[in-house]
Order: C-alpha cells, then structure tokens, then sequence
C-alpha cells in the first residue's frame, strides 16, 4: 500500500536460541506516530532494532521473515543505506562528546563519507535544527560541544542528527526516559510536529506519554504483538484482556 | 491490590451506600404518601442534605482518582459511569423529596382507591424495585440484569402514559379531589423521571462493563445490542 511505510508479515527475531519476537505482523502507515509498549522483556526494543537492522550487530542476533520500508525488503538492501531511511534516538542522549553543535549534526554526512559543500552543510544544520525545535536556542553556538547543552536540548539535537540524513521513518528508543519533565515536555510537542514530514515510531515504558503522543499504539507480550489499535481505543476499550490488565497496572 | 484497584473499589462502596440512602428516601416518601406522615415526609426532607453531601463527595473522589491515578480503559469507563451515576441518583433524591414535599403541602391524604385506580402504588412499587435491580446489577456487574431494566421501564412509561385518563376520572367521580389528584399526577409524572433515571444508569453499568455506548437506542436495540 502507498501510505504503509513499514510492513512487518510474520517476523521473528533470535538472541541465539532465544527466540525474542514471534511472528510479528504489523502494517505502520506513513506521517503517523506509533507508540509501542509492553513490559520488559517482551521484545519491542528488538523489534524496533530490527526495523533499522542494528539487531543484527549483537553476535548471534538473528532476524527472518517480511520486514519492508515501502516495497522493499529491509534484510535485502545495505544496511548503512537503511540506517539513513530510517533514523534512531536512544534512551540517553547521546550527542559525539568532541563535535560541536554544527558537527554533530552533520556527523552522519562525514562518518560516512559523504561529501557536502560548505552551504549545503550550512543550510542542512539550519534545516534539521530548526525542525527540532532547536535552532533558536542555539545559532550563536553552533561551535559549542554538543555536551555544553541541557539534557532535553541533547536529545534535540541528536533527532536533529537523525533529520539531516532525511529519513522516512525516526525510531525512538525510550527517548524521555532520562529527561525532566521540561524537557519531556518539549520533545513530546517535537514529536507531533515532526510527524508533519516523517513516520515515528517509540518505544516507552510510559502508558500516558504513548497516550499523548501517539496515533496508534502497539502492546507486546512475551515476543508476541497482542493487539495494535488506535491509541484512543487501545486506553478506552482494548480487546484484549492482556492489554487491559497491562494499561491499568493489573499485570502479574 | 494496586492503588487504583482501592481507590476504586473504596469509590464503588461510596456509590453503594448512597444508592442505599435514595432508595431509602423513595421508599419512605412512598410510605409518607400512604400513610399521610407529614413528619415522614419532613425526614425525607431533611435527609436530602445527606443525598447531596454524597453527590459532593462522589464527584471530588472522582476528580481525585481522575487527576492522580490517570485511569484508562476499564477503570476510566468505571469512573466516567460514577460520575453520571452520582447525578442520576441524586436527581431521584430530589425526586424523594420533591414527592414528600407535596406530602406536607397536600391538606388532606391520597385516597386509597385512587391511588389504586390510578396505579400510582403499582407504579411506585415498580419503580423502588427497577432501582434496587439497578443496584444490584451495578454491585455484580450483571449486564443482563441491566438491560431487562430497558423492559421494565415500559410498565412506567405505560402508566404514565394513560395518567390523564386515569386521573381525569378520579376528578370526574369527585370534583373536590381536583388538588389531590393533580398532586397524585405530579407523583406519576415524577417516578416516570425515576425509571428514566434508572434506565441511564443501566446503560452506564453496561458502558463500564462492555464498552457498549447504549445512549439514544430504541428500547429493542438496547436489549439486544452486544448479546450476539
């Protein structure tokens, strides 16, 4: 379908002989943002890591099945070209601690040798600033370290980095869990503008913020995906009982 | 039990027990009504504070639950259903009330065979039991006995219905009932309101139980809505 960006149709992915995700079907439409929860354990940070195909970076990680961005395979095509598509944002920020602002920004350019003229950098930093929500805090310290900035206007500027290679899709791995409210605050409002230009995709262990921020909501259970809704029915009436016992903090 | 399951399972008793005192106070007005006990009639009155003292309480413990527990699914259907509970219970407690007041207004006492002609006590009795049923569904979480209550509501709307005729005869055999009687068709029109009420409360119940929006269906679907 022309507005599904990733496509997952029985996916399994392996630590080893641990078999993590199970037959993982899921369609994820373009310009929307989705919240995927669960308890620990239950295989959603490897589902996103397979998304991107870091999973396979672990020694003995393992992934099989249909996993595409649009029409294509995401297992057949170069890993490195996938990882521009589809863009990442960790759990604790985690800008290059010796590149400045304006480095870091333009770091996944140069890392991979990508050669930029000087005011194409200039307008890519600006650009990818300015779409998170970054760009007026800090135009007068582009040459600053990346690490002189606040927790919150670090994770910023790491989904600054992820916007300059101009992905399709931003996954985002527990990305407030180690902000302050404030800060949680300012990239939760990031989130619904960024969904303008680019599909998200977040990880959270927090049932409100997937409640605020998301579309559609996803709820993983023992590597299983038990039900995917959208997240106004998924908190009102989901269908299924694990959910519910999930979402009201009734699970054992 | 986590905090929320105690908060509300703490909410739920509080509904309960304010269920208890309004049909305490329908059951009290009915026997004022009978036995023509102005000082019955004043108690109800009086208890009507109570009524509106566990309206006040029901909707801060809501706000609470709401504001501190960020309840979903389930749960927040559950406090969403005790929020319009709370309302509908206190409006049959001013309904109490407002049928003992006529009580002390009415210079002389409803006559016994009117009040039978008219089928106001049967009507009346109808009413107490759709209310205690409603109870009861709420208390087991019994859908089925919520919805028979879309039924039940029919004798009440029935009676209410042939009120004019009814009534007009009681005026035609005795012209001097002409205060009472109009008195006797205030009540009818009143418990009409109560079966209502209780109706709303039953599609609540079902709302927080299944998830079923039940508001403004015809009576047949009501029954049969979500039964499949």
């Amino acid at each position: 379908m022309e507005h599904t960006v990733i496509s997952a149709t029985k996916f399994n992915a392996w630590f080893g002989d641990n078999h993590v995700v199970k037959d993982v079907s899921i369609g994820i439409e373009k310009n929307q943002v989705i919240a995927v929860m669960g308890p620990s354990g239950c295989g959603k940070t490897t589902f996103l890591r397979c998304i991107n195909r870091m999973h396979e970076l672990i020694p003995g990680a393992t992934g099989k099945g249909s996993l595409k961005l649009y029409d294509d395979e995401i297992y057949n095509m170069n890993p490195i070209y996938v990882r521009y598509k589809i863009g990442m944002v960790f759990q604790r920020p985690n800008p290059f601690p010796n590149l400045s602002i304006y480095d870091n920004v333009v770091a996944g350019y140069k890392l991979n040798g990508l050669k930029v003229a000087k005011a194409e950098q200039d307008n890519i930093v600006e650009k990818s600033l300015t779409s998170a929500a970054l760009w007026n805090e800090v135009k007068d310290s582009l040459h600053k370290k990346g690490t002189f900035l606040s927790g919150g206007q670090q994770q910023r500027l790491c989904i600054a980095r992820a916007i300059a290679m101009e992905p399709e899709v931003i996954l985002f791995d527990e990305p407030t869990s180690a902000l302050d409210p404030i800060s949680t605050a300012s990239v939760e409002t990031l989130f619904h503008e960024l969904k303008e230009n680019y599909t998200l995709i977040i990880v959270t262990h927090n049932m409100q913020q997937a409640a605020r921020v998301s579309d559609k909501t996803a709820f993983f259970y023992m590597g299983e995906l038990v039900e995917f809704d959208d997240t106004k029915t998924m908190f009102t009436s989901p269908t299924d009982t694990r959910t519910q016992n999930y979402i009201t903090g009734r699970f054992s | 039990m986590t905090p929320i399951e105690s908060e509300i399972t703490a909410l739920k008793k509080e509904v309960v027990s304010m269920w208890v005192l309004v049909q305490s106070q329908l059951n009290k007005a009915k026997e004022a009504m009978v036995s023509f006990d102005k000082d019955l009639a004043r108690e109800v009155l009086i208890k009507e504070k109570r009524v509106n003292s566990f309206e006040l309480k029901i909707d801060r413990d809501c706000e609470n639950i709401l504001a501190l527990h960020c309840p979903v699914a389930v749960d927040l259907r559950f406090i969403l259903a005790a929020l319009k509970i709370n309302s509908n219970l206190e409006r049959i407690g001013d309904i109490a009330a407002g049928i003992a007041l006529f009580i002390i207004e009415s210079s002389v006492n409803f006559d016994q065979a009117a009040m039978e002609s008219t089928s106001l006590l049967r009507m009346y009795d109808e009413a107490i039991n759709i209310l205690s049923d409603t109870r009861t569904a709420f208390e087991k979480e019994d859908t089925v006995l919520a919805r028979s209550i879309f039924k039940r509501d029919d004798v009440l709307d029935d009676i209410n219905e042939n009120a004019p005729a009814t009534i007009g005869a009681v005026i035609k055999a005795d012209i001097d009932s002409v205060p009472e009687a109009l008195y006797m068709l205030s009540v009818i029109r009143k418990l009409e309101r109560v079966g209502d009420q209780s109706k709303n409360i039953a599609e609540e119940i079902i709302f927080y139980i299944e998830a079923k929006v039940l508001k403004h269906l015809e009576s047949s679907k009501k029954k049969f809505e979500g039964e499949e």
